[in-house]
C-alpha cells in the first residue's frame, strides 16, 4: 500500500510540474491542480497510513492520527479558491491580451496569439 | 498585561474588512473613513504591542484558550513586534497615499481586500504555529492578487497571472514542507518543535535536512533571493506603484520567517542542520545582490530599476542574516526596517512620476509639472536605498559590513556591498538625470508596455510621501535606541529559551500542571470506581 500511495503522488507531482512547466495557463492551473492532489495525498499519508482505524481515541484498538485529516481539509478549501482564482484571472487575461501565454513579451513585441 | 491585545492587529482588519464590503461597497468616502481609521487603530494597538515587548518578555497568547502546542498560540516578542510596527506604519501611510491620489477608486473593494492584506501580513508576523503561518501567507497572498491586479490593464492582468501562478507553486511546495515536517516532528508549533528538534533519533538527520531545504526554499520564494527572484521585477513594476510600495513590505515576511525558524526550529546548534542553511544562503544573496544592482544600472524604467534595487536589498539583508549570530540579525534587522521604507518612498516616487508624465520610462520626454519637488524626493529616497549618508541605508550598511567581519567569508561580503553600492549610485544617477534634467523631447512617444490613466498630480500625495521619507529620517536620527532594540531582539532570538517557556511553560510550570493533571486523572478514576467498589 506504502509503494502505491507512494507512486500515486509522485506521478501526480510529476504531471503538475510537467504540466505547469508548458508556460499556458490552461495548462498551468491543471498542473497547479494536480500539485494540490498530490500534496493532499502527501499531507494525509504524513500521519502514517493505517487501513480501517478511526481517528478518535479509544474507539477501537487502534487509531489514525486525526490531526493530517484537519490539516488536509484546510489544504483543499484553500486550494480549491486558489484554483478558482486563478482560472478567473487567467480568462480575464486572456480576454484582455488575446494570449494564454505566462512568460511577458517585451514592449511593443507583439503576443503570439493563442491556440 | 498585553495578553488579549496580541490578536488585535488580526481581528481588527478581519473586522472592518467584510464590514467595508457589505455595508460601503457604493460610497468611496465611507470606505476611506473606515479604512484610514482601521489603519489608525492597527497602528495604536502595535506601537502598544512594541512598548509592551521591548521590556523583553515574550508574551503567548493561546486562541480559544487550547493550551499549547494542541491549540494555536499566537507569540509576541521583540522580532515580531518590530515588524508589526513597521507594517502598520507603512500600511496606514500608503492607505493614506492611495486615498489622495484616488488610486483607491480606480477599481472596486480596494479597502476591504487592503484590510485583509494587512490582516494576512500581521497574522504571519505573530504566529506561532507553522501551519497556522501557511494559512496566513495564504491570505495575505490571496489580498494580494487583489491589489496587484486594481486598476487592470492587459499587462497588469497579465503579470497578476504570473504572480499568482508562481505563488500557488510556492504554496504547493510549502504544503510539501509542512507534510514532511509533521511526518518526522509530529507537531506543528513552533516552540515544541524547537524541543522535539533536539530529540529527533539520528537516523532521522537526513529528512531533518530534507524540510528545512523545503521551508528555507518557500521563504526566499517569498523573500526574492536568486534564483527565485524572477517574479518580482514584473510583479512590482506591473502593479500599481502604491501597492507596489506596500509589497516592499512582503518580500520582508520571507525574511521574517527565515530568522523566525532558522533560530528556533532548524539553529545552527542543531546536529543534522550546522552551516546548511547560511552555506546556501551566503552565496545566493551575494548574487541576489549583485544581480539587483546591475538591474538598477541597466534598467529601462524607473519602475524596473526601482524593483531591481528591492532585489538588491533583499541580498545585502540575507548575506546579514547568513552570520545567524547577534551582530548579523541585528544588523539585518535595522536594514529590514530601513530598506523597506526605501523602497515604498521610491515606488510612490514612481507614482508621482507616472502621474506627471504618464510613464517612468527613461526616454526623452515633456518636462514634467512640479519636477522640481519630485527630483529632491527622488534624490533622498535614492541616497536612502544607495546607502548614502547621511541617511540610514549608510548605517545599515555599515552595521552589516561590520556584523560579518567575523566570518570566514568576509571578504566576499564586502567586495560585493561596495562594489554593488557603487553600482546603485550610479543606476540611481542615471536614471535621476533622464527623468529630470536631460534636454526634452515633447513628440517621444511614452512606452512602458502600459499606460495608467493619467493621475492628477495632488500635493497631498507628494506630502505623504515626504512622510514616508520622514520615517527614514527618524530611523536614522533614532539609530542609537533602534539598534540596541534589534540587539536585543536578535539576542531574544538566538536564546530561545524565554520563547519556549511563553508557549510551553517553564519546567516548573510545566512539572506543576502534569501533577494537576494526574491528580485530576486519579480522582476520575476513582469516580469511575465507585459503583465496583459499592458490589
Amino acid at each position: 500500500m506504502e509503494l502505491l500511495v507512494a507512486l500515486s503522488i509522485g506521478v501526480m507531482t510529476a504531471a503538475g510540474v510537467y504540466l505547469l512547466l508548458r508556460l499556458r495557463t490552461f495548462p498551468a492551473v491543471l498542473g497547479l491542480a494536480m500539485l494540490s492532489y498530490a500534496v493532499n495525498v502527501f499531507i494525509f499519508a504524513s500521519g502514517r497510513l493505517v487501513i480501517g482505524a478511526p481517528p478518535v481515541l479509544g474507539a477501537a484498538d487502534t487509531m489514525t492520527d486525526p490531526l493530517p485529516q484537519a490539516l488536509v481539509l484546510t489544504a483543499i478549501v484553500i486550494s480549491f479558491g486558489m484554483t478558482a482564482l486563478v482560472v478567473i484571472m487567467a480568462l480575464a487575461s486572456y480576454l484582455n491580451a488575446d494570449t494564454d501565454l505566462i512568460d511577458i513579451e517585451k514592449p511593443g513585441e507583439q503576443p503570439e496569439i493563442g491556440r | 498585561m498585553m495578553e488579549h491585545w496580541i490578536i488585535a492587529p488580526i481581528i481588527v482588519p478581519a473586522l472592518i474588512g467584510p464590514l467595508i464590503v457589505l455595508t460601503m461597497r457604493h460610497d468611496i468616502v465611507l470606505q476611506r473613513v473606515a479604512g484610514l481609521a482601521s489603519g489608525v487603530m492597527m497602528l495604536g494597538i502595535c506601537l502598544a504591542l512594541l512598548v509592551s515587548a521591548a521590556g523583553g518578555n515574550v508574551e503567548s497568547y493561546e486562541l480559544g484558550s487550547w493550551p499549547a502546542p494542541f491549540g494555536i498560540v499566537l507569540v509576541l516578542d521583540r522580532l515580531s513586534a518590530l515588524m508589526v510596527t513597521l507594517t502598520a506604519a507603512l500600511g496606514l501611510g500608503i492607505l493614506a497615499y492611495a486615498s489622495a491620489t484616488g488610486w483607491d477608486a480606480r477599481g472596486r473593494n480596494f479597502h476591504s481586500i487592503y484590510q485583509f492584506q494587512m490582516m494576512g501580513l500581521f497574522g504571519a508576523m505573530l504566529t506561532g504555529d507553522i501551519f497556522n503561518l501557511f494559512v496566513f501567507f495564504e491570505i495575505l497572498l490571496i489580498a494580494s492578487y487583489g491589489l496587484m491586479t486594481h486598476g487592470g490593464g492587459r499587462m497588469r492582468l497579465r503579470g497578476g497571472v504570473q504572480y499568482v501562478i508562481i505563488n500557488l507553486a510556492g504554496s504547493t511546495l510549502f504544503l510539501f514542507a509542512l507534510g514532511t515536517l509533521y511526518g518526522v516532528f509530529g507537531s506543528l508549533n513552533m516552540a515544541d518543535l524547537a524541543e522535539r528538534a533536539a530529540q529527533l533519533p539520528a537516523g532521522d538527520g537526513a529528512l531533518v535536512r530534507v524540510t528545512a531545504a523545503l521551508l528555507l526554499l518557500v521563504f526566499l520564494l517569498k523573500g526574492a533571493l536568486l534564483p527565485l527572484h524572477f517574479w518580482l521585477p514584473n510583479t512590482y513594476a506591473l502593479a500599481p506603484a502604491p501597492v507596489a510600495a506596500l509589497f516592499a513590505v512582503m518580500t520582508k515576511v520571507g525574511a521574517y520567517t527565515v530568522i523566525r525558524v532558522f533560530t528556533l526550529v532548524f539553529p545552527e546548534t542543531l546536529a543534522p542542520i550546522g552551516g546548511l542553511i547560511s552555506s546556501v544562503m551566503m552565496p545566493a544573496a551575494l548574487l541576489t545582490l549583485a544581480v539587483g544592482m546591475i538591474g538598477v544600472l541597466g534598467g529601462a524604467t524607473l519602475a524596473r530599476i526601482v524593483s531591481f534595487a528591492a532585489i538588491g536589498s533583499m541580498g545585502t539583508l540575507f548575506i546579514a542574516v547568513s552570520a545567524f549570530d547577534e551582530a548579523g540579525i541585528a544588523a539585518a534587522l535595522y536594514y529590514l526596517v530601513h530598506s523597506t521604507l526605501a523602497a515604498a518612498a521610491l515606488f510612490l516616487v514612481v507614482d508621482q512620476v507616472r502621474a506627471r508624465r504618464g510613464t517612468s520610462a527613461l526616454t526623452l520626454q515633456a518636462p514634467m509639472p512640479g519636477g522640481g519637488l519630485v527630483s529632491a524626493l527622488f534624490f533622498a529616497a535614492a541616497i536612502a536605498m544607495a546607502g548614502m549618508p547621511p541617511l540610514s541605508g549608510f548605517i545599515g550598511k555599515l552595521l552589516v559590513l561590520d556584523a560579518v567581519r567575523a566570518e570566514t567569508w568576509w571578504v566576499w561580503a564586502w567586495a560585493f556591498i561596495l562594489i554593488t553600492s557603487l553600482l546603485s549610485v550610479m543606476g540611481f544617477a542615471r536614471a535621476g538625470s533622464a527623468l529630470f534634467w536631460k534636454p526634452h523631447d515633447a513628440s517621444a512617444p511614452a512606452d512602458e508596455g502600459f499606460q495608467d490613466a493619467p493621475g492628477t498630480p495632488s500635493g497631498l500625495g507628494v506630502a505623504l510621501l515626504g512622510g514616508v521619507l520622514a520615517l527614514i529620517v527618524a530611523w536614522t536620527v533614532a539609530a542609537g535606541p533602534a539598534t540596541r532594540y534589534t540587539q536585543a531582539a536578535a539576542m531574544q532570538l538566538l536564546d530561545r529559551q524565554d520563547y519556549i517557556h511563553a508557549v510551553l511553560g517553564t519546567p516548573a510550570e510545566r512539572e506543576a500542571r502534569q501533577a494537576a493533571e494526574a491528580a485530576y486523572d486519579a480522582a476520575h478514576a476513582g469516580d469511575g470506581a465507585t459503583p465496583q467498589e459499592g458490589h
